[in-house]
């Protein structure tokens, strides 16, 4: 069976929309009250969301509306394919801040932990229990080409049989969610024009 | 699998560093021969308060070097350190920087000093990838990766999985992290320093040392590239899905990349001549690769931990640490795992203490990492 696009879920403009119907609309313009919102409306009843940095919690919501969306029929053996621009800025920031004013002391484990964008692998992996491939790239824009050659060659290497990508940007309150689910499955071709017209 | 994807193989050779050891590879591995390390103590305000261990670059040392390869404009410490490893690599790589070669950087937090007050620099990893590309005159658009602590030997199985999957002929690897403020505070606020230098595997170890480096490696799907060449044979990178600061207690992650890369590679483990392990010294990661090794059936074979000799050097320790074993390799040598003395394990591990001269065929290069992170690559050497 050829491996094609088999869900997709779209983050930006306060709306969420999954698999092309708008789900959410939110009030919300602050970008933390805009995801809690949508954490409380979909995912819930998971409060390490409200330990996580900005980058993670986008992650966390997406990957479980995506997830969530298959249930039963979840491939354990689906690799994670992320990727941003502004890596983890947001608690970057809010560390070196803590530094600067208190020195080492005001250096928090909490927030540490999430200076790394990879941590958004780690918190979707974590919640659905998903040992597999995974690994996390910074571009300027999001890359469709890179996305499908490196899900492919994964795929024919054996290395997984289903993958999750993603684009994952968040910057204070600019942020642009992307994910993708790709099955070996009825869905539609994965291709870049595809991938690039469920983006836009 | 296509036929044409099993039979690219993919080829790798001699690299290059830089460290607080050594301005270059030969100097680094003299340095390690002779039992030396780049980890001192430093007393220096901008990093931390007090007195502390750490493998930093003399800066002096460094701006020598750099002025002796004509870029122009102005770079970072990183940058300068990144070009410098670069340009030494110049000869093996020099007549490939067409469209078909491309360029991963594998770094953490790279000019992270980017944050501080009145900082021109540019905080975006690409941005940094994008000047060194522009620099070296690499032709196709960069590739960021950063995956924690096993980036770098993570950046080596992107370049082999994307020369396999025809996109590209050749790759240049290259990595790199600062010993910043920013990273020591973290650390420190975890409790994950250590007072001493870094004593991976032993039993009165107390976690890490920092430092920072840079690596470069070529890898292209032409041998004849290499002095020296060694095959990337097999490669996996698997989350333990368990915890995003510790790693699994039953080295799930890591056991489960181990097998991976022994399966694509189509060996027992019992052909495994050496491990160059992630071997931090911290209480939870060394004893988790204990665990994982005994599972694969690696306890009696060699292992060592680089990061008594160079500090952990985030983005670039994987990178750092497979050119310096592969080096050794080369000889039929396994290099020692300095500041052990005393087994501090729950299982058996054949951590190797000395200078071993040993037929070495087949290297295994493990890294774990925040996050769940864990990656294993198998190097096969070319008769």
């Amino acid at each position: 069976m050829e491996h094609q696009i088999t869900q997709y879920c779209r983050i930006r403009n306060q709306q969420i929309h999954l698999n092309g119907k708008e789900i959410f609309h939110g009030e919300q313009t602050e970008f933390l009250d805009f995801i809690k919102a949508a954490y409380k409306e979909f995912t819930g009843d998971y409060p390490k969301f409200y330990k996580m940095d900005p980058l993670c919690k986008l992650s966390l919501v997406m990957g479980s509306l995506m997830l969530d969306n298959i249930g039963e029929s979840l491939d354990s053996n689906t690799a994670l394919l992320l990727s941003n621009k502004s890596s983890c800025i947001d608690i970057d920031r809010e560390h070196q801040k803590n530094i600067d004013e208190d020195g080492i002391a005001g250096a928090r484990p909490g927030n540490f932990v999430y200076t790394l964008p990879n941590i958004a692998l780690g918190e979707i992996s974590i919640k659905y229990s998903l040992r597999s491939e995974n690994s996390f790239f910074i571009f300027d824009h999001f890359n469709p080409s890179f996305m499908i050659d490196y899900a492919r060659i994964m795929i024919d290497l054996g290395k997984c049989t289903s993958v999750l990508g993603g684009w994952l940007e968040v910057n204070g309150n600019s942020y642009d969610g992307f994910m993708f689910l790709i099955e070996p499955k009825e869905g539609l071709a994965l291709t870049e024009e595809n991938l690039l017209n469920l983006y836009d | 699998m296509n036929n044409s994807q099993r039979h690219i193989s993919v080829f790798t050779g001699g690299g290059e560093c830089f460290t607080p050891m050594g301005i270059s590879l030969s100097e680094n591995v003299e340095g390690i021969k002779k039992g030396e390390s780049g980890i001192h103590l430093h007393s220096d305000s901008n990093l931390a308060e007090t007195e502390f261990q750490g493998a930093i670059i003399y800066k002096t040392v460094l701006d020598k070097e750099f002025s002796q390869i004509a870029y122009q404009g102005e770079f970072t410490t990183l940058e300068k350190m990144l070009l410098v490893t670069i340009h030494r690599l110049l000869p093996t790589f020099q007549t490939k920087l067409n469209k078909r070669c491309g360029l991963i950087l594998s770094t953490t937090k790279g000019n992270i000093e980017s944050l501080e007050n009145d900082s021109s620099v540019s905080y975006y990893l690409q941005d940094l990838a994008q000047k060194i590309a522009a620099t070296i005159g690499i032709q196709s658009p960069p590739i960021v990766l950063s995956n924690a602590c096993v980036s770098g030997i993570m950046a080596i199985s992107v370049a082999k999985r994307l020369i396999q999957a025809g996109t590209y002929d050749h790759f240049l690897v290259i990595g790199g992290d600062l010993f910043s403020r920013f990273v020591f505070s973290g650390f420190q606020a975890f409790q994950a320093v250590s007072s001493q230098p870094c004593k991976p595997y032993d039993k009165n170890r107390d976690g890490i040392t920092l430092g920072e480096a840079a690596a470069v490696m070529f890898i292209s799907k032409e041998q004849k590239n290499f002095a020296h060449p060694y095959e990337i044979v097999g490669d996996g990178s698997v989350n333990d899905a368990n915890h995003i600061s510790g790693p699994s207690r039953t080295g799930e992650g890591l056991y489960q990349s181990i097998q991976s890369a022994l399966i694509e590679a189509n060996i027992d483990a019992s052909l495994i001549d050496c491990i160059s392990s992630h071997g931090t010294a911290t209480m939870y990661n060394d004893e988790m690769e204990a665990q994982a090794f005994n599972r694969s059936n690696l306890q009696e074979t060699p292992v060592t931990s680089l990061k008594p000799c160079f500090g952990h050097t985030l983005g670039a320790a994987g990178l750092l640490e497979t050119v310096i074993s592969l080096r050794f390799a080369d000889e039929n040598l396994v290099p020692p795992n300095f500041n052990f003395q005393e087994h501090g394990l729950t299982l058996p591990l054949n951590v190797n203490m000395h200078l071993l001269p040993k037929e070495t065929n087949y290297i295994l290069k493990t890294a774990s990492g925040f996050g769940g992170s864990n990656t294993a690559v198998i190097f096969k050497k070319v008769k």
